[in-house]
């Protein structure tokens, strides 16, 4: 169903539409401090972004701009990031993610802000892969 | 009776969901169909437990006036909604998603294996070929 | 036995307190400490975020480790090779 090229339409509509849902998605990452959203919903827009790609051109149009590599990669990347954020406050003296301790104005808000990237960026390669691995299996 | 209803409007309609998932997941024989009765019932119990963090005249849980670049806003906890079950109920919606992702892909291992995937007919050929 | 589960369930929510109530239990404990200190204590002022990665953040990552494992769990079960099933049949 998804393996072929869609009539002209569907397939121009979602390459214009496709970008725009990726900045939508970034913009919802970064703004989770002042606004509703976070790491979670703005990963899996991100991830739906890609979606639209894979129903407007087919899923091997999708395969190659996220290569199975970058996806896995990027989850362990995301995990990472979270992790490392608390083993670093570990090593400067305090507990386990207090981000009390980190240097700069405002600690608190910086180490929410590493943390958000690294949920959305897992979320994103988690929902992504999912995708992949469900429509290409025969 | 009626009057019973539309009184705890918020109870009986979430319960009204919870037993039509409910009903998907017991009554039906179609493994597909049994998989979206059980999100159903998930998303009606994640509703529920969202629904129990309102207060009257209270507004949603994010800081008004904190822009101002002066003094720190005035907050008090009845003004504001309850954030904790929201927060809570979060990290419950991402388990769904990954619950039913790897339901998914077991049902296409059965299909590619068995041929079916209604309930009886998989009994019979797991119970034939051992 | 639809119908019986769902009037026990009514009949056990009758005891719920009302909706919207202020001095409900939900709301009384450790709530408005949340509420009242967030933003003085981190400078963030979208509560639900304050709570969930730095009241609360052991949690999200337990999250993050239950999306990831999830991803990882369909790609084990969707990509094992079936060529052993295939030559014990020919």
């Amino acid at each position: 169903m998804i393996t072929g090229q869609q009539t002209i339409v569907v397939s121009t509509i979602c390459r214009l539409v496709a970008p725009f849902a990726q900045i939508f998605g970034l913009y919802v990452i970064m703004h989770g401090h002042s606004s509703p959203g976070g790491g979670f919903q703005g990963g899996v827009i991100l991830a739906s972004s890609f979606m639209l790609l894979a129903v407007g051109d087919g899923i091997e149009e999708m395969r190659q701009r996220f290569s199975s590599l970058a996806v896995t990669v990027l989850s362990s990347a995301g995990v990472l990031l979270y992790a490392g954020i608390g083993v670093v406050c570990l090593l400067l003296g305090a507990n386990y993610l207090d981000y009390g301790i980190l240097p700069g104005p405002d600690p608190r808000s910086l180490g929410m802000l590493g943390i958000e990237i690294g949920v959305g960026i897992t979320v994103t390669a988690a929902v992504v892969s999912i995708f992949h691995d469900l429509m290409t299996f025969e | 009776m009626l009057d019973f209803a539309i009184g705890n409007f918020n109870n009986v309609t979430y319960v009204v969901l919870m037993m039509i998932g409910f009903y998907a997941m017991t009554g039906k024989r179609n493994l597909v169909k049994k998989l979206v009765g059980m999100n159903i019932f998930q998303w009606s119990i994640i509703l529920f437990i969202v629904s129990l963090s309102t207060k009257r005249g209270a507004t949603i849980p994010i800081i008004l006036g904190s822009h101002d670049h002066g003094e720190a806003p005035v907050i008090n906890a009845f003004q504001y909604v309850n954030p904790l079950p929201q927060v809570l109920m979060l990290t419950a919606i991402v388990v769904g998603l990954a619950t039913t992702g790897v339901a998914l892909a077991l049902l296409l291992q059965i299909y590619k294996r068995y041929g079916t995937l209604e309930e009886d007919e998989l009994l019979e050929k797991i119970q034939t070929s051992g | 036995m639809t119908g019986l589960t769902g009037l026990l369930l009514i009949f056990g929510s009758l005891g719920m307190p009302a909706t919207g109530d202020p001095q409900s239990p939900a709301a009384r404990h450790v709530s408005p400490r949340y509420i009242e200190q967030s933003f003085e204590e981190t400078a963030v002022p979208n509560m639900v975020t304050s709570v969930l990665a730095d009241y609360r953040g052991f949690d999200t990552l337990g999250e993050v480790t239950v999306i990831f494992t999830g991803a990882l769990a369909v790609l084990l079960i969707l990509r094992t090779g079936r060529e052993d099933d295939e030559n014990e049949n020919s």
